[in-house]
This record gives C-alpha cells, structure tokens and sequence, in this order.
C-alpha cells in the first residue's frame, strides 16, 4: 500500500473480518473460497477463526454471465468441495465485492453440488457498485473507488496480503 | 497464402478442422482447458451452464458410435442442447447437396456443427461456406474426415501423453500400424511435431505406409522390435479388417505376428512406456490383450479425456 491510493491495509482488514465473524459465523460452517484472491482469505480465515472449518475453492469461470462477451478465461482453476455440501452451512470468501456477479455465479455453482442449508457472504473489501441484490453479511473495510479502476488483492512470497489497484481491462 | 480459417481475425480458434498448421499455443490452450473440465464428471449434477442455449448439430456422414457419443456427452455436459442427424438414411439419400443440408440446419438456429464424413476436406468446405456467407456465428468442428483428419482425438492423445509424461520435448513416441488410412496418425503426427516432440516414429509394413512419410518429420521403421527401442509411448492403430481384403496384407495372423504388441515386445520400448489405442480395439490383431488389459495400458483414461478435451474445443471455438 502506498500512503496517497486510499486503500487499506489488507491485512488490516482481514484482522477486522475476523472480528466480525468472530461469534456469529457457526462453529462448523464450511469456508469456500472464490478463486483466486478468495481462496487465499477462506485459508487465512480458517486458520484465525474458532471452530473447525472445512475450506473449499470454487472457480466460477463456468458459471459467468459474460461468457458470450469475453470468452472463457485461461487457467481456470478445479473447484474442490471437500465436505458433503447437502445440509452445510457455508461462508463463501471472496476478496473484493463489486458487481455481485462472481457470487451469483458462486451460488448457482453451489447448487449443483448439493443444497446447502445457508450460505453467508465474507469480503475483505466492499467497494460498493452493485448491479445484483446481493450483499456482504461480514465486510472487513468498505470503501469507494472509481469505476474504471479495479482493486487487485496479491499475496507475496511469505503470505502477506495487500491491495492495489488497476486501470480495468474487459469485462468485470 | 490464404489465411487459415479455422482461425478468425483476431487469430482465435473459430472452427477446428485439422491440427496440421495449428500454433503450439493453441494446442496449450485447449489441453489446459481441458483440465478443469475432467472433473465435472465428478459432480452430483454433471454439467455446467457453459453453453446453455447453444444448438450442437452431429452431421455423422459416416458411422461412429464412440465418437459420435463423445462429443453428444461433452455437449451435454455444458447444457447445450444436442441433435444427432443420421444423414445416411435422410436428405442426402434424396439427393439434398451437403451445403443445402448445412443451410437448412443454419434457418433451424443451428450453433455448433460437429461432422463426419468419408470425403477428405467435408468439414472444411462447410466451414468454407459458412464464411462465405458471413455466418461467423456458426462453428464447425472436424469429427473425422476421409484419410485426412480427427483432430479432437489427435488432441485427446496430446492431452493423455502430457498427462502421463509431462515434457514432449523428451519424448519418443512409436505410432504402429495401418498409417496409410489412419487420419488418427495423421493429426497425432502433426500434434506431436508442433508440440517440439523428441523423436516421432511410424512403425508398419511399407504398403501400410503413405509414400514420402518422412516428409511430416517422423522416423520410419520397418520391424517393431527396432521401432520400439527407447520407446516413452505407443501408440497401436486399428487394423481395418477391410484391409486384408486389398491384397496390402497376408492375414490377420501373420500381422499380429510381425507388428501385434505383446508384452514380450513391450518389453523393448522403455520401462515406464504407456500404451494407447484410439479404439475400436482388435485383440489379437494388433494388440495382445494382456497388453490392452495392462498397467501401462492408458486405453480407457484416453476415452474418460476425449471427453473432457471435446468440452474444451466445443468451448473455445463457441467463444470466439
């Protein structure tokens, strides 16, 4: 993070996720990460959170709107559910939420692997923008960007989470 | 040179005629594709909404069960919705032309065509047309065309031997058998080669051989146990038994004699070697079945990929 881009610090707010979540997420809810920046969160959250929490990753790529826009994605990514999603209570994890549209895509791809008792949302970031009915139940920070402008989460060699942001390219 | 049209403007894949000419980077392209898609098989529903609404036409001008299925389960497997035309006892029999076929399938909304046909260059006088036409909308995918091309088996190949061996580049792969009217060794070869494959050897007697077969970059050998040598995969063609009638070959017998794989002569190609078949199988023709039935026989894992490899074609070229 640089001092003048109005971002927070990530890990920051992922130290304030997990308080959020700290107590009002169940004790065995499942935690599925949304590739990429999602997946790294759902482990860090695993690893900070009471309880035992079964962690998945699921690639929405099949489940886009804008196939038909922009084509299929390079390097998707094998979503893996490893617990019995019938009668789960699930947080699914993402790092940034905007449009809403990857987390409709998130649930439809739940569905076809069971039908889970509750799903709850998780973001690092809340940066407002929606063109869904969609929203956080846990936000670790919530703030407001340009539209042309895309935050991007990365993870250095050690595990260290920050945010950034990018001059948008495609279709979000 | 003519542009390649299986390739639009922008240098995407629109319609897969043949692998011959295909970028390495394409190739890449499909089999990391294919990837993620051998898992959805796994799922409790199995399917995703890729291709939802998308009508996927099977013209099989010439019969295949096998492939003809496969590609009607990666279709179904991404939700689009599929028509098998059994062209040998419809329109064609009337005397319909196959380009009035095509256009009477493009006013019924057609998306996708995926065709058969004994007449080499089928596949690509449609995608031709369709062109021509300004229908670039609509797809065609070569299932196998006369002795000239099948590339998604060329590529399922591709996809099972980097499955199984990684690097290509520190390969050698035998194909043995009837190359002459195999369009499975055709596209393979051209697969291997653009993929920066080591060493590709065809292995077959010299009338079951294309003449000027070293003009594609493989190595030609006469008797097996020499082409087996050193050996990372085999690759087995089916026998066409309608061979043995063309005078190209004494008996089945002898032939499974000279250049049927057994495990005695497995054991000259390297120790880790796998074996492949595009299928139908001929046990006892021109593989042993201890070998088909083996450890190192990836025969049935090359069928579960075709599949996953098909969803990816069917995919890409939809999108572009």
């Amino acid at each position: 993070m640089t001092p003048d881009d109005g971002l927070p610090d990530a890990e920051a707010a992922l130290s304030a996720l997990v308080e959020r979540m700290h107590g009002a997420v169940a004790h065995d809810a499942a935690l599925v990460g949304i590739y990429s920046g999602g997946a790294w969160i759902a482990e860090r959250l695993a690893a900070r959170l009471p309880g035992t929490h079964p962690v998945g990753f699921i690639d929405v790529s099949y489940y886009r709107d804008d196939y038909a826009l922009s084509g299929l994605k390079p390097n998707a990514r094998r979503t893996s559910l490893p617990f019995e999603v019938d009668g789960a209570s699930i947080v699914l994890v993402d790092d940034v939420l905007y449009t809403g549209r990857s987390v409709r895509a998130a649930i439809n791809e739940l569905f076809d692997f069971g039908r889970p008792e509750r799903i709850e949302l998780a973001v690092l970031v809340d940066r407002g923008g929606r063109e869904l009915p969609i929203e956080a139940t846990y936000a670790g920070a919530r703030l407001a960007v340009a539209r042309n402008l895309s935050i991007v989460l990365s993870r250095d060699p050690g595990g260290t989470l920050s945010l950034g942001v990018e001059p948008i390219t495609g279709v979000g | 040179m003519t542009r390649n049209p299986q390739l639009n403007a922008g240098g995407e894949l629109t319609h897969l005629l043949t692998l011959e000419g295909l970028p390495a980077s394409i190739i890449t392209h499909i089999l990391d594709t294919a990837e993620p898609f051998v898992s959805i098989a796994e799922r409790e529903v199995k399917k995703v909404p890729l291709l939802r609404g998308k009508a996927m036409f099977n013209l099989f001008f010439e019969n295949s069960t096998r492939t003809r299925t496969t590609f009607e389960i990666a279709a179904k497997r991404l939700s689009a919705d599929v028509i098998n035309l059994n062209i040998g006892v419809s329109s064609t029999a009337k005397g319909e032309t196959l380009l009035d076929t095509v256009d009477n399938l493009c006013a019924m909304n057609a998306d996708l065509f995926v065709v058969r046909h004994s007449q080499s260059g089928a596949p690509h006088l449609i995608a031709s047309h369709l062109i021509a036409t300004g229908r670039s909308h609509v797809h065609v995918v070569n299932a196998g065309d006369g002795r000239h091309a099948h590339p998604t088996q060329g590529l399922l190949d591709l996809y099972t031997i980097r499955h199984y061996k990684q690097d290509f580049r520190a390969l050698t792969v035998a194909i043995v058998g009837d190359v002459l009217h195999s369009r499975v060794a055709r596209s393979l070869i051209h697969g291997l080669t653009t993929m920066g494959t080591a060493q590709v050897r065809v292995v077959a007697p010299r009338t079951l051989l294309p003449t000027r077969v070293e003009g594609l970059g493989v190595h030609v050998f006469n008797d097996l146990r020499v082409g087996l040598r050193g050996c990372d995969v085999v690759v087995m063609l089916r026998l066409q038994n309608e061979r043995m009638k063309g005078a190209l070959l004494p008996s089945a017998g002898e032939y499974f004699k000279h250049y049927g794989l057994t495990d005695e002569k497995l054991a000259l190609a390297n120790p880790e070697a796998i074996v492949m078949h595009p299928g139908p199988m001929n046990r006892g023709v021109e593989i042993d079945s201890p070998v088909a039935d083996g450890a190192r026989s990836v025969i049935l894992p090359q069928v579960t990929f075709g599949i996953a490899v098909r969803m990816a074609v069917l995919s890409i070229v939809s999108a572009a």
